[in-house]
């Protein structure tokens, strides 16, 4: 697979947007060595978005994106809030149905792909706040998990309800003061990283967004690891900038002091054996392709010497 | 985009033919076979290419999702699961409607209800799901018993809505179902409604289609919108999402895809009166008195017209197919000559009378009942005794009414 799926026939091929033929000739499709460092050379899978000036959730996007494994064959499932506002600008298709029900969505998804595409592999990847993963849609959270579905979750956690204004959400920190939650929230926040292990997920990580190369890690991995064993679980802290009173600056330091060792979003992972023994056996093989070019590249370098 | 050739003369896995669907209903020969309404859903679901169930037990359709299981097992369903609650399962549904999945689900009563903010969705995202609802009753305390109050909501998603009077209806609308919901005109969810137990619980004759022909498979890519599984182009859909605009475009937009949601209901009329030869059936249009029901309320105003034959008054029949598109032409001008419109229902609002009450004139002629709910039954003899109070003849009392 390529960018031939988005090809523009060429007497139409100047009536279409700017941004698409950029995605035609830009983009990185098809590349299976695309990663995050492709954002500023290449066309990024998403145009715009209507976020905060600042937004660490914007950042986590374009990292998200930029790493996909199988773009041209990954289809994203969002829920109701900030990261609705984004989807629309996204070059992968992606399903907004209603609020909590995307592990549902995409359970019905993947399943669909599998009968319909059964020699081909079709990433899903959900993607949705945390009111959508941990309250409203926690049963089909946990559901998708028991049932072993075989796709990933990503879970933007931002400790409250950003979209509707900042209410108390089950991954806000015990003591924050917000609306519904006028005295402090009464309760510690949602362990569902160790949930989501004890549920089946075969890879969790608990991280910020702040490294761009470690997002790509973990965005590779739960990918590739959903896609031949079982669910895996993302937690990523993208702290609204808004709600907690920082300015659009300050994202980034934000979320480097909550990774600091004892704090709540210090990196955190899980991995199954079955998952370890794919990823050792991937790790391997990307050995062996480095290896390869290093040898390709030498014996060019002697022929033309 | 991948190219689909045309199936029908092909074998699927289970070495059943992909037949062109009206030979299949219409010519090809059928089997008198002797059933219960819930394995006539079996066998409808059995020809009918589903790539996706899923399914969740609540009483009166819980036998149907788990003979469609047998089917899976069998290898006549793609896949199928077990959902962990309505509202989680039709969100399954269209997660795999998304996917390009032909998909058949079925629910009942207060699970219709907890799934509710589905629907709408089903119908906005143009999925074409089949729904069954064995209909039973939603109110407090706690009934399994027939009753068919939740048509009254599901009326209202932009979903289609049919409602069947037998087995032998639901065997058919199962098949033909897909093939209207499916068209590109339409590309609407379908909920084929049926009155719980009363057709999920009895066996009767059903005369079936050929067990080796089964419909074509479904076409994902003709349909009004994307198929999500990036075989087409994935286009940048808005620049600004609609969600949060407090703008005339915004609304326009919104008011606009309703509006076309709705419209598409209309353009199934078409496709469901070739099929179904109509969205009413009548019978002595010409009688001054005409009952006008749906489902179950149809059978047994049959027997009570039959009772009043006996007794010298002539009662005529529509029996409405469809409650969404709404048959209000073909209601207006069956019941043109009637002086007195007798509605019974099986639930306590008598939703029925009143869509048909805002739909002809001189709406007075309605009489809104009998009703009757909570798992009551309709004994003829109170249709009967209904119109004869109403045209003002002596009504014996009868054991229970005082």
């Amino acid at each position: 697979m390529s960018k031939e799926r988005i090809k523009i026939a060429e007497e139409l091929y100047d009536i279409m947007p700017a941004e698409y033929q950029d995605l035609v000739k830009r983009a990185t499709y098809g590349n299976e060595q695309r990663g995050w460092k492709d954002i500023g050379n290449a066309k990024e899978l998403i145009e715009e978005h209507s976020l905060c000036a600042g937004c660490p959730e914007s950042m986590a996007f374009r990292y998200i994106l930029a790493s996909l494994p199988n773009p041209e064959d990954t289809v994203m499932v969002g829920s109701t809030g900030c990261t609705s506002l984004v989807f629309p600008h996204v070059a992968v298709h992606n399903i907004h149905s209603l609020f909590g029900n995307q592990n549902a969505i995409a359970s019905g998804l993947k399943r669909a792909l599998s009968v319909r595409f059964p020699d081909r592999v079709k990433d899903v990847v959900v993607l949705a706040g945390d009111g959508a993963t941990v309250d409203i849609g926690l049963d089909m959270t946990l559901q998708a998990w028991f049932r072993q579905e075989k796709f990933t979750t990503i879970c933007f956690d931002n400790e409250l309800y950003a979209n509707t204004g900042g209410q108390e959400s089950g991954l806000m920190q015990k003591g924050f003061v917000a609306k519904m939650a006028p005295v402090g929230k009464s309760f510690e926040k949602v362990r569902l990283p160790e949930i989501a292990r004890e549920s089946g997920c075969h890879y969790v990580v608990n991280c910020t967004v702040s490294k761009p190369n470690l997002v790509e890690k973990v965005i590779k991995n739960a990918i590739n690891v959903a896609r031949e064993i079982g669910p895996t679980y993302l937690q990523m802290y993208t702290p609204c900038i808004l709600e907690i009173g920082k300015n659009s600056m300050e994202g980034l330091q934000e979320m480097r002091d909550s990774e600091k060792p004892s704090e709540r979003f210090a990196y955190k992972e899980f991995v199954s054996e079955p998952a370890k023994e794919l990823l050792a056996e991937m790790a391997a093989k990307e050995k062996e392709r480095k290896a390869e070019a290093k040898r390709q590249l030498a014996s060019q370098t002697v022929a033309v010497g | 985009m991948a190219t689909q050739a045309s199936f029908i003369g092909q074998k699927n896995k289970k070495d059943q033919v992909y037949t062109d669907p009206w030979k299949m209903m219409f010519e090809a020969e059928r089997t008198p076979s002797f059933f219960t309404g819930s394995e006539v859903i079996k066998e409808a679901v059995r020809r009918a290419s589903c790539d996706m169930m899923v399914a969740y037990p609540i009483t009166p359709q819980s036998e149907a999702a788990a003979l469609c299981g047998e089917l899976f097992a069998e290898g006549y369903i793609g896949d199928y699961f077990r959902g962990e609650s309505e509202f989680a399962v039709m969100s399954q549904c269209a997660g795999a409607a998304f996917g390009g999945a032909r998909v058949f689900t079925t629910t009942a009563g207060p699970g219709t209800m907890r799934a509710m903010e589905n629907f709408p969705m089903w119908a906005g995202a143009r999925l074409p799901i089949q729904m069954i609802v064995t209909c039973r009753g939603i109110n407090s305390p706690l009934s399994i018993q027939p009753d068919t109050l939740e048509i009254a909501y599901l009326m209202n998603t932009g979903m289609l809505v049919w409602h069947a009077e037998t087995a032998q209806d639901f065997y058919d609308w199962i098949l033909m179902g897909y093939m209207v919901s499916e068209e590109p005109d339409v590309h609407l969810p379908l909920a084929l409604c049926c009155d719980g137990f009363f057709v999920t619980h009895t066996k009767d004759m059903v005369d079936l289609t050929p067990t080796e022909m089964c419909l074509p498979p479904y076409d994902p890519y003709r349909s009004p919108v994307p198929c999500m599984d990036m075989e087409c182009p994935p286009v940048r859909m808005m620049r600004d999402p609609f969600v949060m605009k407090s703008n005339y475009i915004s609304y326009a937009t919104h008011a606009s895809w309703q509006q076309e949601v709705w419209a598409a209901v209309e353009r199934s009329r078409k496709h469901t009166i070739r099929w179904m030869n109509g969205l009413i059936e009548t019978e002595n249009t010409d009688a001054d008195v005409i009952v006008v029901a749906s489902g179950t309320a149809v059978s047994q105003s049959r027997e009570a017209i039959a009772l009043l034959e006996d007794e010298g008054v002539k009662v005529g029949l529509v029996k409405v197919k469809t409650l969404r598109p709404w048959p209000g032409e073909e209601i207006r001008e069956a019941t043109k000559n009637a002086k007195h419109i007798i509605i019974p229902e099986f639930n306590v609002t008598g939703w029925m009378a009143r869509e048909v009450s805002a739909t002809i004139p001189n709406n007075e002629r309605v009489h809104a009942g009998p009703h009757v709910c909570g798992g009551m039954t309709m004994p003829p003899e109170i249709i009967a005794a209904e119109i004869k109070t109403l045209l003002g003849m002596k009504v014996p009392a009868m054991a229970g009414r005082g």
